[in-house]
């Protein structure tokens, strides 16, 4: 069976004021229907990029290569005709700031009917009214009357789910959320995650959800691809992930999250502090890039960076040392 | 993407690449050019014109340009066209730069300390600014040239006077803003004076603007200068000016269509330069400031 | 909104007061004794006095300032002791034309700046975007009375398409458009330039806005993006910089007049600057201030109305 989405060997470059970035390195995963596929890393690590990527939505100065498949078709080689005809349809996007995604000067009924109106041709008030419906299928209450209101009218929590709204509107194949829930309170956070799990269970969208949050993963994710300077660095199953991480920069991030709900093997619950800074990579590396930061490298690691290979059963990591090491971190033990 | 590893980077390193940024820009880089190679005329035009500029010589009035020994021509005096334009750059400059370094050094604490003070104080800075830009600039320049009496320094006032509002509403507008900062609150907390506050703390992070405002009003004090010196109420004659030259050349259009080209060329180029500067300055410096 | 418009409004009375007061005591400061301006005579003193008490410069300053203030209110403007007509009058007959002139030269100005302001930032770093900013700056730093100089040189002197100068009243719309057409487009090209900046800026902030992300994610094409999304919000800028710049074009329009010889108010400043025509100069300036405060006080209006969030009292932040 086709994957519902396929990247493959993705590169993505930048021209600016001070060289040249680059920004995404070979990157690869592939999402079922209806799966939920989670990129984390810290911030610059890429990930946005990625998914901006898929859309064709990169800046100008960006540069892309390497192919992208939706349901075995390769988008690449569209015009930018035939991909707007994809965007907001087959696949769309949240993004991560709803205050300033949402144009301040248009209704929120407004841009969900726009998107309606495009790509299946509804009139407006049959726009404005599907529009009422997503506004209630995202739980937001009064969806009548809020229909007519303006972005800053309404709560951070809210505007997200319009932008939730918009996206789902068309019923899409793919739904690309870049750190949907990062701008928001914890509070909403949960909510907003409800509902785009509940909607995925219904409408059967395949989901990549980017993320830097592990809570956020371990929530919603199915399978999950670690990327640390534009290059994938981990990727499996989201428990096989949590139980037996393979890379120690996964290692790092899963011990730096406090988790209340887990029982460390050692007595002392500490938390583990990754130093440094993630890099900027200006040319392909010459070593693997996590090498400066992490606690188990040696001289194979600075000869050239790792391969993704599987280390264990259906989990892959870019490693010369891969495999939760026992010497170092406490023992996870999931209660 | 690299905007945050910036901001923790040293002074000097972000002022090389504050210079790069600017390096890569070639209309940017021509401004400056331009603006040095003003500054060098201004300083030595004697040296370099070829003649006394003010030498009249009733033989040779009203040569084309490539005359023999007057590359740009002769006015309706017989003086050198080119000597003139050289030496005129002089007055340009002065009026210019006077007027607007005046400004600033006027505007800029009342800006500041109606900003950080508020209350009365801002609201009759306030109304007064409003008041003295309901005028448009041209015809206060020209009314205050009237009352002062026309030379080049009441010129110079007049122009400043009218670009005081402007720079003290950047002024105010930047430290209503940086008054809310947190290294300001922690300043206050500490008992600073006041006179520290301003100057040592919020001086240096308003200068962006301020700076890119100074690079935006010379140019129009130079034209304003121009007009003043065009209608008679500015530099008076025999000191070259290039508005004066201008009103000369305007009896004589029919005859010597030459007259009136370059003394506007000249102001034009002189102009140019530094709006391109500025430009090229603003953008560097945003992309610092603006968040 | 309404509460934040009168404020505005009362703010601009407030501010066209002290304006009042300030040309007044402005003309006032003006070298010479006004007694002796009006009456074109310097030496006998008789006369002098008769022509003091008879337009009350005997009488304390402030109270002249009041006699003046309720007299303009009237519409009573005084007399120009240099052509013996009512200024008002004259101020009538001068202001359509001077508006002819400036209207002519925002419209040129919005026609050409805000199309290829638009271009240039929908096809940034371009050569079509080189050339137009490159020459929206020329614009910017010539000094447009050399530009009528020139103007004249070309199309009148050598050419002969054009008159040189002088004014035809509407009566006559060809002559009259003949005449005019030099003028506006001096006056209107510094306007263009900073028409066509201030839209290519504007549009290049919404265009990099992420609610333009949003919108091209959703598939729309590139004319509903730029056009609708972009421009809308972009429009709102423009409004307010071509508001701000109405007193440079007041000002501008004072030169062109004087070089093209026509009718207007901003000659008539000159004029009665030169010939000490004082009643004439105090009402002009007032009358330009006037005009200069209520046109801020309208783009006020415009910006409150297109910017929704000032219009709709907001929720939460």
């Amino acid at each position: 069976m086709t994957a519902r989405l396929e990247v493959e060997d993705l590169h993505v470059r930048f021209d600016t004021d001070e060289g040249t970035v680059l920004a995404v390195n070979g990157v690869s995963f592939s999402v079922e229907p209806g799966e939920v596929l989670s990129l984390v890393g810290e911030s610059g690590c890429g990930k946005s990029m990625t998914a901006l990527a898929v859309l064709g939505l990169l800046p100008p100065t960006a540069s892309r290569s390497g192919r992208i498949r939706l349901e075995g078709e390769d988008i690449t080689r569209l015009d930018e005709k035939a991909l707007r005809r994809i965007r907001g349809r087959d696949v769309s996007m949240v993004f991560q700031e709803p205050m300033t995604s949402l144009n301040p000067i248009f209704t929120v009924g407004y841009q969900i009917g726009e998107v309606l109106r495009r790509h299946e041709g509804l009139s407006r008030s049959q726009a404005r009214a599907r529009a009422v419906e997503l506004l209630d299928l995202v739980r937001i209450p009064a969806a009548k009357q809020r229909v007519r209101e303006y972005p800053h009218q309404m709560s951070g929590g809210m505007r997200q789910r319009v932008m939730i709204a918009m996206a789902v509107a068309c019923n899409p194949k793919v739904l690309l959320a870049d750190e949907p829930t990062t701008a928001l309170d914890v509070t909403i956070q949960a909510q907003v995650l409800d509902i785009m799990r509940d909607l995925q269970h219904e409408l059967g969208t395949s989901v990549v959800i980017v993320t830097h949050d592990l809570g956020v993963v371990a929530e919603v994710a199915d399978k999950v691809v670690v990327m640390y300077a534009g290059h994938v660095v981990e990727a499996g199953a989201v428990d096989d992930l949590f139980a037996n991480p393979q890379h120690p920069y996964t290692l790092g991030l899963l011990g730096s999250v406090p988790r209340p709900d887990l029982v460390l093997a050692d007595t002392q619950n500490r938390l583990v502090e990754i130093p440094g800074m993630v890099p900027t990579l200006r040319q392909p590396p010459s070593a693997c890039v996590f090498a400066p930061r992490c606690s188990r490298a040696d001289d194979p690691c600075l000869v050239r960076m790792p391969e993704l290979v599987e280390t264990a059963s259906g989990q892959y990591a870019a490693c010369v040392h891969p495999g939760p090491e026992r010497a170092r971190q406490p023992e996870v033990i999931r209660s | 993407m690299t905007a945050i590893a910036a901001e923790s980077q040293p002074r000097v390193a972000r002022r090389g690449r504050m210079r790069r940024r600017f390096t890569r820009r070639p209309p940017a880089v021509v401004g400056l050019a331009g603006v040095v190679i003003v500054v060098f005329i201004a300083l030595f035009a004697p040296l370099i014109a070829p003649y006394d500029a003010s030498a009249s010589n009733y033989n040779d009035i009203l040569l084309a340009p490539g005359s023999p020994g007057h590359l740009l021509g002769t006015d309706d005096l017989g003086r050198d066209l080119l000597s003139r334009l050289l030496v005129g750059t002089r007055a340009s400059l002065t009026a210019g730069v006077l007027a607007t370094v005046l400004a600033l050094v006027v505007a800029v604490p009342i800006g500041m300390v109606a900003g950080y003070f508020r209350g009365w104080i801002d609201l009759v800075v306030s109304r007064a600014t409003d008041v003295v830009l309901s005028f448009p600039f041209l015809i206060l320049a020209v009314g205050l040239a009237a009352i002062l009496g026309p030379s080049l320094v009441n010129a110079a006032i007049a122009l400043a006077i009218g670009q005081v509002p402007i720079f003290v509403r950047i002024a105010r507008g930047e430290v209503l803003g940086l008054r809310e900062e947190e290294y300001v609150q922690a300043a206050v907390v500490n008992a600073a004076p006041t006179r520290v506050i301003l100057f040592r703390h919020m001086l240096p992070n308003i200068l962006g603007p301020l700076v890119v405002q100074v690079t935006v009003g010379i140019p129009a004090a130079i034209i304003g200068a121009a007009v003043l010196s065009f209608l008679g109420l500015g530099v008076q004659p025999p000191t070259p000016a290039w508005g004066t030259m201008l009103s000369e050349a305007q009896q004589y259009v029919s005859q010597a269509p030459w007259f009136a080209v370059f003394p506007g060329l000249a102001i034009a180029l002189t102009t140019l330069s530094f709006n391109l500067f500025g430009d090229g300055l603003r953008d560097v410096l945003d992309v610092r400031m603006g968040s | 909104m309404g509460w934040y418009l009168l404020r505005r409004a009362g703010a601009s009375l407030v501010t066209l007061f002290i304006a009042t007061i300030v040309v007044f005591a402005g003309v006032r400061g003006l070298p010479g004794d006004p007694a002796v301006a009006l009456s074109a005579e310097t030496s006998n003193p008789q006369v002098l006095q008769a022509i003091r008490t008879e337009y009350g410069l005997d009488k304390p300053v402030p109270v002249q300032y009041g006699l003046w203030l309720s007299h303009a209110f009237r519409g009573d403007l005084g007399t120009s002791p240099n052509t013996g007509l009512s200024v008002s009058q004259t101020l009538a007959e001068r202001l359509p034309i001077t508006l002819e002139l400036t209207v002519l030269a925002l419209l040129l100005a919005v026609v050409i700046g805000v199309p290829i302001g638009i271009l240039a930032a929908v096809k940034r770093g371009s050569a079509a975007d080189y050339v137009a900013s490159t020459a929206a700056l020329g614009g910017l730093s010539v000094p447009h009375f050399w530009l009528g100089i020139l103007f004249i040189l070309g199309f009148a002197v050598n050419l002969g398409w054009l008159p040189a100068s002088g004014f035809v009243p509407l009566t006559d719309p060809g002559a009259n458009l003949a005449h005019m057409i030099m003028p506006a487009f001096v006056l209107g090209i510094g306007l263009a330039a900073v028409v066509m900046r201030q839209m290519r800026s504007a549009m290049l902030e919404s265009l990099g806005a992420d609610y333009v992300r949003t919108a091209r994610a959703k598939g729309m094409s590139g004319f509903v993006v730029v056009g609708i999304h972009a421009l809308r919000n972009s429009l709102v800028t423009v409004v307010t910089v071509v508001g701000l710049q109405l007193g440079a074009l007041i000002s501008g329009a004072v030169i062109t007049e004087q070089i093209f010889i026509i009718p207007g108010i901003g000659k008539l400043t000159i004029d009665s600057v030169f010939s000490r025509d004082y009643p004439t100069l105090q009402a002009v300036v007032l009358l330009t201030a006037t005009a200069y405060i209520v046109a801020n006080l309208l783009v006020d209006i415009a910006y409150s109305l297109l910017n929704p969030r000032i219009r709709v009292a907001g929720g939460s932040a």
